[in-house]
């Protein structure tokens, strides 16, 4: 056999069943990528005799003697293809785990497909960017900026540094690596919703040729622990084994086999026996506090930080300021309603998975797909009963996370099958796994009920929240009281009440995602915020104008917080609502439509703390290297957040540099120093910080080294282009090298941040939607975002965050949905079948940037990844109700959802 | 994906040469729904591939579309301008929700077989009165009209080691002048609800209802009807049960769309008949 691949022969041969694309990973061509390996994503897209195709379809055997183009071959001899290079100069990635099959599939479009990209690119899954940037490229535009003078970087749109490996596919990803020995790890998984394992009989499984071992709770450390990563071990409760003996959920590990290959550890899995003792199941979270309900945990109890196990309660909370009753009872127009969000998931592109091994220290290393390599070291040293030095925990590139990767779901076994079997593993997840056994959003159930005076000031607010943690309660508590936190605080009103009740349910666990809770209870109150001012007669502008906090007024909801640490380090929410009240009115093309069109516009609101609350730590330290330039580390993660680049220009600009001269090492505990991780959206906010005390502590000893020199007052010495200058003085940074090896030390800085106090960060969204009351099909006309984050790092990268939080909670508001049936199986895990939005589905959004500077962040920035997806699918219910008058409480605002309503009222 | 217990593929190149089909065998066409889905049962992939059957063959009276003519190809096919219904052909091609880079692969022998209500070759071959030919797996053909074929949700004719040879659609159906009306729960999903309407020349109007519905299902009306009977019509011969349910569209939504897009197509393919 004989195979071409990038104008290299093979003689290599596939195996029977082998598809191409593992066939070119395992000759090494990585740029090939697995996002579905189901012919959905088009991560894998390679060229077959010049043809795009998706190699994950393709039998590997059908290749042989055709040419063979993979990303890395896709500029040929002359380097970079012009396609590659319109990528970079537009930026079109984040992430960039979808880049290679993108950039292939876009080369390969004829005159024709390109006026009609939406279909063009229906093969493509973009989870990042919202797809704008794409365009972008493809219309040839420059997005970065060309060339930026020294001590300048910060607030300029600087490319991200890795984008040219991106682009070449040569950007290493977790997986992204060969290891002589590897073994590879496949777990079996429940069958069942709630049971107990009676009996394993490994025997079949062991006789599999190339199995090595057949790990069970038996060989797991029976220590509880949390999937959930907090930088506080407080927050989440302790109802976790590494392997338990008790399943709670249909897709819950029960073995993992680790064998020469994953075909060997899949016909092992095929093999195991496992007995259960079927135990009762609780799918629905409404009547988890029944008396008679399953109970799920029956045996933990408050000290394991669980809230009521007896009642399958994982965290409850109560709160009343002031008398709501009253205030409701004695109200010119009050609202109550009830809405329910839905189950949605990350869909980042990389699943999750690792490689672990022992190295010949000793030292146990975990290269993985992850947020939070700190964080999941400091579990991995307390499970094992390691030295935290004896474990080392890293990602290179990761491909994408959306807070799906502030857990710890691969790298307990990772390191339990590389002790065991003292070789190094592999486990990577496959798209099916994802769905039915990592995390995803918390569904709630909120119960409304407001209240306002004739003149729409808020008179009283309650919320009753039911949140389903799935079968356990990483990120039940955290993400319950954030829930109920900043939306409500947003407003000022005498009388406020919360009840939340973060419930157990026999189906996949609930975790941290973007957003983190504000999306789900926004809805209900933005909602109410609106239907009160209809009432009134008023706007949705002036009613929130006559409500929001104002820059120092109190942040308030109850029930009262021991976290005092939040303060406007700016504020902007109101120039938010004027950006976005005056682009919807702006004039625009006026949509021709049909009569069974019906339009109208819906606004919302959201504030974010900027850091999350009890502490958020990270260590950063620079050192000028012996070329000039400056040796950054930081433990910050990147996964498509593009801190990586503002990290170099916080750094550059205080060291008056340019940022190619800032070599970024990241997210390695082996660097040394702590990061709590990547969650929160801290890498700028907080690790910024750290960067930025680093790079300042370092600019005061350059200066001082060289007033030294001069024996003049430093005083007087300021950093100008890569130098120290005082008056006419000037020593150039390759200078102060001599010096620094003269003194046998280099000069370096190091910085941290407690990531307190926390300032506060606002996003407001308005759309213009039309509404068919014919077909229940929804069209946006206008969708126009504005955010206050503070001064903008990099305009290009924060409006492409705006971009992609926005096209990421479209996907949930109007088709995302993960279904589970009555036993409690996800039916839908697999992109077919669970839409995530394509380049068709996603408008184009303008985006505003309120003018403000905050004294808390790093040179005035505040963060902004997480929140502009929080009020998307608010307005979105907004504008549908105002187009058709009728209110939907149930995402996503599916045609077939929408229609019986809108044909109970107008008719056919 | 990597079907691991895959130990062998067969490649005939005539009938003769057909493996006799056991348990764990799997035709592979394109593979492009085979490769998407983990198939531990399977141990045999037999490729059909070597048998290099022409993919479009055009005669006096009928298009000839073998089992392993790619989407790409059927698209491709420059049509004489007398077939009026070819325009069919691009619109049922862009309702698959895969994109263009699978109908390089994917075969219309493959849509048929999978037998998704939404399967766009299904609707295609169905409205333009295709006939699919069936080797059957004891010897012997077997003809059985496109839209008897599918029977219900990935349902059909075929039992085991059966292999679908071709499809053939006459002329005249071709000849006729049709309207094509789809809807999916997003701009470009899978189609939830796809119907294609044809007027013959003797004015009889046949209407094809294909995904909203487990499996096609075609109406005649020898004369034009008029609103109330096209929607009578629908609602007596779709009973509710007939509705396909899943993450694609509920079944009253997509009755509902059925009648409207009925209507549209009528009102097309009858211009200024009263209604």
């Amino acid at each position: 056999m004989s195979f071409e691949v990038n104008g290299q022969p093979f003689a290599r041969g596939p195996r029977a069943g082998q598809c191409l694309r593992t066939f070119l990973r395992e000759l090494g061509h990585f740029g090939v990528k697995k996002g579905c390996d189901a012919g959905d994503c088009g991560a894998c897209t390679v060229l077959l005799d010049g043809e795009p195709v998706h190699s994950c379809l393709i039998p590997a055997f059908r290749a042989e003697g055709h040419a063979i183009t993979t990303i890395e071959g896709l500029g040929g001899d002359h380097g970079t293809h012009p396609m590659q290079q319109a990528f970079l100069d537009a930026q079109g990635f984040q992430c960039g785990f979808c880049t290679a099959g993108m950039i292939l599939t876009c080369a390969s479009l004829n005159q024709a497909q390109r006026t009609d990209l939406g279909t063009a690119l229906k093969g493509n899954i973009c989870r990042c960017t919202g797809y704008r940037a794409i365009e972008d490229a493809l219309l040839g535009k420059t997005n970065v900026e060309a060339s930026v003078e020294a001590g300048a970087a910060f607030g300029r749109s600087l490319p991200a540094p890795a984008g040219p490996d991106i682009v070449r596919g040569t950007a290493r990803y977790t997986f992204d690596t060969a290891m002589d020995g590897l073994l590879h790890v496949k777990l079996v998984r429940s069958p069942h919703a709630h049971a107990r394992i009676v009996a394993i009989d490994k025997s079949d499984a062991l006789r599999v040729p190339g199995v090595h071992a057949v790990l069970t709770h038996e060989d797991a450390p029976s220590m509880l622990i949390s999937t959930a990563r907090h930088e506080m071990d407080w927050m989440d409760p302790e109802d976790t084994r590494v392997l338990d003996e008790v399943v709670r959920f249909i897709g819950q590990r029960v073995a993992a086999i680790v064998a020469e290959s994953e075909a060997a550890a899949e016909e092992a899995c095929r093999r195991i026996k496992v007995g259960y003792e079927i135990l009762p199941a609780l799918i629905d979270p409404e009547q988890a506090m029944a008396p008679g309900a399953p109970i799920l945990h029956p045996d933990r109890t408050s000290a394991n930080r669980i809230a009521d196990a007896q009642r399958n309660l994982a965290a409850e909370t109560h709160g009343e300021y002031g008398d709501v009753a009253t205030a409701l009872a004695t109200s010119a127009v009050t609202y109550e309603g009830t809405f329910h969000s839905h189950r949605v998931q990350h869909a980042a592109l990389e699943t999750h998975g690792g490689l672990a091994w022992l190295d010949d220290a000793g030292v146990l290393n975990v290269r993985t797909s992850t947020q939070v390599p700190f964080l999941t070291r400091r579990a991995l040293a307390d499970i094992f009963e390691l030295p935290p030095d004896k474990v080392r925990v890293f990602c290179e590139r990761v491909g994408g996370g959306f807070g799906g990767k502030q857990e710890m779901f691969v790298e307990d076994i990772l390191a339990l099958a590389a002790l065991k079997t003292g070789r190094p593993v592999k486990l990577e997840l496959t798209r099916e796994e994802q769905f039915i056994a990592t995390s995803t959003r918390h569904p709630m159930r909120v119960h409304i009920k407001a209240g306002a005076d004739a003149d729409g000031k808020l008179t009283a607010l309650q919320l009753d929240v039911l949140s389903n943690t799935g079968a356990y309660g990483n990120h039940a508590g955290p993400v319950m009281f954030h829930s109920l936190s900043e939306s409500i605080a947003v407003y000022n009103c005498p009388n406020k009440r919360v009840d939340g009740y973060a419930v157990y349910t026999n189906t996949v666990p609930a975790g941290a995602f973007r957003g983190y809770g504000l999306p789900q209870t926004l809805i209900a109150i933005e909602a109410a915020i609106d239907e009160l001012a209809k009432q009134l007669g008023i706007t949705p502008f002036e009613m929130r104008r006559r409500n929001i906090v104002r820059d120092g007024d109190p942040m308030l909801s109850p029930p009262p917080s021991e976290f005092h640490d939040v303060l406007y380090g700016s504020y902007g929410l109101d120039q938010c609502l004027d950006l976005v009240e005056r682009a919807m009115q702006a004039d625009g093309p006026q949509p021709d439509l049909s009569q069974d069109w019906l339009i109208g516009d819906g606004v919302a609101l959201t504030m974010i703390d900027t850091v999350p609350p009890a502490g958020h730590f990270a260590d950063a330290t620079i050192a000028l290297n012996d070329d000039g330039g400056f040796d950054l580390t930081v433990g910050t993660a990147e996964f498509g957040n593009g801190t990586s680049t503002v990290h170099r220009q916080i750094a550059a600009t205080t060291l008056a540099t340019t940022v190619d001269r800032i070599r970024l090492r990241q997210s390695d505990t082996a660097h040394g120093g702590h990061d709590t991780g990547a969650y929160g959206s801290a890498g700028t906010f907080v690790a910024g910080k750290a960067t930025h005390a680093a790079s300042v502590q370092l600019a005061a000893e350059l200066k001082a080294a060289a007033a030294g020199t001069w024996l003049c007052d430093v005083g007087s010495c300021v950093l100008e282009d890569n130098a120290v200058v005082s008056g006419v003085r000037r020593m150039p940074f390759a200078e102060l090298v001599q010096l620094s090896r003269a003194r046998g030390q280099p000069f370096s800085g190091i910085g941290n941040s407690a990531g307190t106090p926390r300032s506060v960060g606002f996003n407001v969204h308005g759309f213009r939607v039309a509404v068919n009351k014919a077909t229940g099909e929804l069209r946006i006309l206008r969708s126009v975002h504005a955010a206050d984050a503070g001064v903008i790092a990099n305009p290009m990268q924060c409006r492409g965050q705006v971009e992609g939080g926005v096209a990421q909670a479209l996907g949930a508001a109007l088709y995302e949905e993960m279904v589970i049936d009555a036993e409690g199986r996800v039916t839908n895990p697999s992109f077919r079948d669970y839409h995530l939005p394509s380049f068709a589905d996603v408008p184009r959004t303008d985006v505003f940037f309120a003018e403000t500077s905050d004294t808390i962040g790093p040179l005035g920035a505040k963060s902004m990844s997480e929140s502009p997806y929080n009020p998307v699918a608010a307005a979105l219910g907004n504008a549908i109700a105002n187009a058709t008058g009728v209110r939907f409480t149930a995402p996503p605002f599916k045609p077939d959802r929408l229609f019986p309503a809108l044909h109970a009222k107008f008719g056919d | 994906m990597d079907l691991n217990t895959i130990t062998t593929v067969a490649h005939p190149q005539t009938r003769a040469q057909l493996p006799a089909w056991a348990a764990g065998d799997a035709w592979l066409a394109g593979g492009t729904w085979l490769f998407s889905e983990p198939q531990a049962h399977l141990a045999r992939l037999i490729d059909l591939t070597d048998f290099k059957w022409p993919a479009l063959t055009i005669s006096q009276s009928q298009l000839s579309i073998a089992a392993t003519c790619t989407i790409a190809q059927l698209d491709g096919l420059a049509c004489p301008s007398d077939w009026l219904a070819a325009p069919l052909i691009n619109q049922c091609c862009r309702a698959f929700l895969a994109s263009f880079k699978i109908w390089k692969t994917a075969t219309i022998g493959g849509n048929l077989c999978m037998s998704l209500p939404a399967g766009p070759m299904i609707s295609l071959t169905a409205a333009l009165d295709g006939v699919c030919t069936i080797w059957r797996a004891g010897g012997g053909e077997q003809r059985i009209p496109v839209v008897d074929f599918v029977t219900g949700n990935q349902r059909n004719r075929l039992t085991p080691g059966d292999l679908l040879r071709q499809i053939d659609i006459p002329i005249a159906a071709l000849k006729r002048r049709t309207a094509f009306r789809q809807i999916s729960l997003a701009p470009v999903g899978r189609s939830a609800a796809l119907l294609i309407g044809s007027l013959d020349a003797d004015g009889t109007l046949t209407l094809t209802v294909t995904a909203s519905t487990v499996r096609p299902i075609q109406l005649s009306f020898a004369k034009p009807p008029d609103a109330g009977a096209l929607r009578d019509a629908i609602v007596q011969q779709i009973t509710d049960d007939l509705y396909h349910s899943d993450i694609h569209g509920q079944p009253l939504w997509r009755k509902h769309m059925t009648l409207r897009l009925a209507e549209e197509i009528r009102r097309e393919l009858l211009g200024a008949m009263p209604s």
